[in-house]
């Protein structure tokens, strides 16, 4: 089977964000024998979220794994086996728990290749589900993408669409470096027309997802949907906003962020992670240091304010930025 | 199954455990209910079915004593004398709650009556439990810290650490695992190779023991042995205590993959049901009283939930407080 990309595709039909990653691992387990899934519940189960339902009816005890609830174990046996030559995609569940094994991805995944003066090969992939706005609290809603962002030797993808969340899983699955495949909560049920067949957009690959003169916004996640739906908003108003989802944050697509900042010369970041530090202060420096003389406007940044998930209802929606917050932060930059 | 015996507990301490289990009965059945309605937010995980557990290790606690606790931590908290009002506020995200609101079900905590924290983080408990004992230990003040964690939560690298540590140190700390059988949906075999978890303390160097965990008056007594024990610098002690939980993982039945015939076993031995018996045997208790109990219960729990759901929401300006000690 050919594998296509976002300029060949044929033969879509709509299916939810979640059910397009697990056809995903689907074909990748077909096409590959050397992959292999493991995690809490991801076997029996179907995986807590639903991401991995059906792959032990379809490939057996062989291929995928419930584990003890044991992080530092199920990541391990990532790095272990992916360097003895196989494909492993583990699941942490809630990428809050990362915190549990986080020696295993900083020191020991990160680093092996390098240290080992490149002789190591670590193709492996882990899912972690990402996200705020479910009364989950401080411990199940976070958004550690930046973390991981910062530490070289890691990949980071973190799709908003379901054809994306396939194209990415494969692209995962098929990279020789470990990669983390960041699900959003909220964009896992959300439908949208995803290829049939094997499919691919390879990391470091960012998309304009709308088209606009007037400023750009770079948004992750389900950010892309509140995005969206502000630019819909500031049309009414005659604005017209270019949204650029970079989808992998590491590698990043810097020269399609900066091609728009140019064109439209103002930006705005936006993530759910809180704002210090976050992916947006650094695409904000690289366009800063890029693209300065083309800025009509100082580039503004919006992220989760500077504290814990809280799980009161009014507090949470107040802490996870909204559509509202894009809109008024983009008609105080262009009307004053 | 043991026959449960009432050797050192008095009548008053036997009906403060009666009412103290059909309290958390009560509680989780009416928080289940509200999470169905999506009246609370999140999730909720039950404890109904292991009351005696929670009830037979705290009887034997001072407010001064310290337990962490588990994401299953609602009776651990009514156990140890939390407040029921404030609880469910809290399940509510209200002003009134335990934590204001900014905490909900998974981290419960008060820290005046010893109460660290219900925790989100599988295996986040027994570590704290080690800082605690060794508090104690270090101000000297005789107190011990009971450490609740699932089966599930052994097979943690924090489970290991803590017991080690806390054992080469000999401090004040009993670790309890609710072995309940499973971790979420998976069974306690799919999980581990040994049957016994209460086998692992023999490599730590400390006692281990199991009892039955639907047997109140049973945990009590060994419990009592152990906060002996680490009362007099002894050192800890792993109990496992042989229960089960009620209802699926989270919230109440839908989508359980138990056995049915597995559930309705367990609920042959129901730990209120247990008690009931004996004290209704030993003329502590009539059917009469314990109807009264109940009802008392009920009416407590409803109070309760009245409070919670007029508690106002926290202001919006208390987003940000809370994240430094000032
Ligand atoms: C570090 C971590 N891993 C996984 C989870 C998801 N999780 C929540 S409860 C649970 C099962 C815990 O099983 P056990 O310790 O036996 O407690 P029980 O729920 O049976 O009371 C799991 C896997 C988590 N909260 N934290
Ligand atoms: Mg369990």
């Amino acid at each position: 089977m050919t594998t296509a990309t976002e300029a060949t595709v044929t033969g879509q039909r709509e299916i939810t964000y979640l059910q397009a990653i697990n056809e995903a691992l689907h074909q990748e387990m077909e096409r590959d024998p050397t992959v292999f899934v493991a995690g809490v519940d991801l076997a029996a189960r179907g995986d807590v979220f639903g991401t991995t339902r059906g792959i032990l009816a379809k490939f057996g005890s062989e291929r995928i794994m419930d584990t003890p609830i044991s992080e530092n174990a199920i990541v391990g046996l990532a790095v272990g086996s992916a360097l003895q030559g196989l494909r492993p995609v583990v699941s942490v569940m809630f990428i809050d728990f990362i915190g549990v094994c986080f020696d295993v991805i900083l020191n020991q995944m990160a680093k092996n290749k390098y240290m080992f003066g490149g002789k190591a090969r670590l193709p492996l992939v882990v899912l972690a589900n990402a996200g705020a706005g479910g009364g989950m609290a401080a411990q199940h809603s976070q958004s550690l993408e930046a973390l991981l962002c910062h530490i070289p030797g890691l990949k980071v993808v973190m799709p908003s669409s379901a054809a994306d969340a396939k194209g990415l899983m494969t692209a995962a699955i098929r990279e020789d470096n470990p990669v983390f495949f960041i699900q959003h909560k909220r964009c896992s049920r959300m439908r949208g027309p995803v290829p049939e067949g094997e499919y691919v957009v390879p990391l470091g690959s960012a998309k304009v997802v709308r088209e606009g003169r007037d400023i750009t916004i770079v948004a992750t996640a389900y950010m892309v949907h509140e995005a969206l739906a502000a630019a819909e908003r500031l049309a009414e108003r005659g604005i017209e906003a270019e949204i650029v989802d970079p989808r992998s944050l590491q590698p990043l697509d810097t020269p399609t962020i900066l091609a728009s900042v140019q064109k439209t010369h103002r930006v705005l970041t936006v993530h759910e992670a809180v704002q210090f530090g976050g992916i947006g202060a650094e695409i904000t420096a690289q366009i800063a240091a890029e693209a300065f003389d083309y800025l009509d406007a100082p580039p503004i940044r919006l992220g989760g304010p500077w504290s814990p998930v809280p799980y009161s209802q009014p507090l949470e929606q107040e802490w996870i930025v909204n559509a509202n917050d894009i809109h008024d932060a983009v008609v105080k930059l262009i009307e004053g | 199954m043991t026959t449960p015996t009432t050797t050192q507990l008095d009548s008053e301490q036997l009906l403060w455990m009666y009412r103290t289990m059909v309290r958390i009965r009560e509680f989780e059945e009416a928080a289940g209910r509200l999470a169905e309605q999506a009246r609370i937010p999140g999730a909720v995980h039950l404890y109904a079915g292991e009351e005696a557990v929670a009830v037979g290790v705290c009887s034997n606690l001072d407010p001064e004593d310290t337990i962490t606790s588990t994401h299953r931590g609602h009776g651990h908290c009514i156990a140890k004398g939390g407040d029921v009002k404030r609880m469910f506020a809290e399940l509510f995200g209200k002003a009134d709650g335990y934590c204001h609101g900014k905490g909900g079900s998974m981290h419960i905590a008060d820290l005046e009556i010893g109460i660290l924290g219900a925790n989100g983080i599988v295996g986040g408990g027994p570590p704290i439990a080690v800082g605690s004992a060794f508090a104690a230990k270090y101000k000297k003040n005789g107190r011990v810290c009971v450490c609740f964690t699932g089966d599930g939560a052994t097979n943690e690298g924090t489970w290991h650490e803590s017991l080690n540590l806390a054992a080469l140190w000999k401090l004040p700390v009993i670790f309890v695992i609710e072995n309940n059988h499973y971790g979420e949906f998976t069974p306690q075999s799919g999980q581990g190779a040994i049957p016994r978890l209460s086998d692992r303390a023999a490599s730590y160097g400390i006692p281990g023991v199991t009892v039955d965990g639907q047997d109140v008056v049973a945990v009590n007594e060994a419990a009592r042995e152990a906060i002996a024990r680490a009362r007099a610098g002894d050192g800890p002690t792993l109990i496992e205590a042989d229960t089960y939980r009620y209802y699926n993982h989270t919230g109440m039945s839908e989508g359980d993959p138990r056995p049915a015939e597995e559930r309705a076993a367990w609920r042959e031995r129901d730990p209120i049901t247990i008690l009931r018996g004996v004290l209704t045997e030993q003329a502590i208790l009539s059917g009469e009283s314990a109807e009264r109990v109940e009802q008392e219960v009920r009416r407590e729990i409803e109070e309760a939930i009245k409070f919670g759901e007029a508690s106002p929401y926290p202001e919006l300006s208390e987003l940000l407080t809370d994240v430094y000690t000032e």
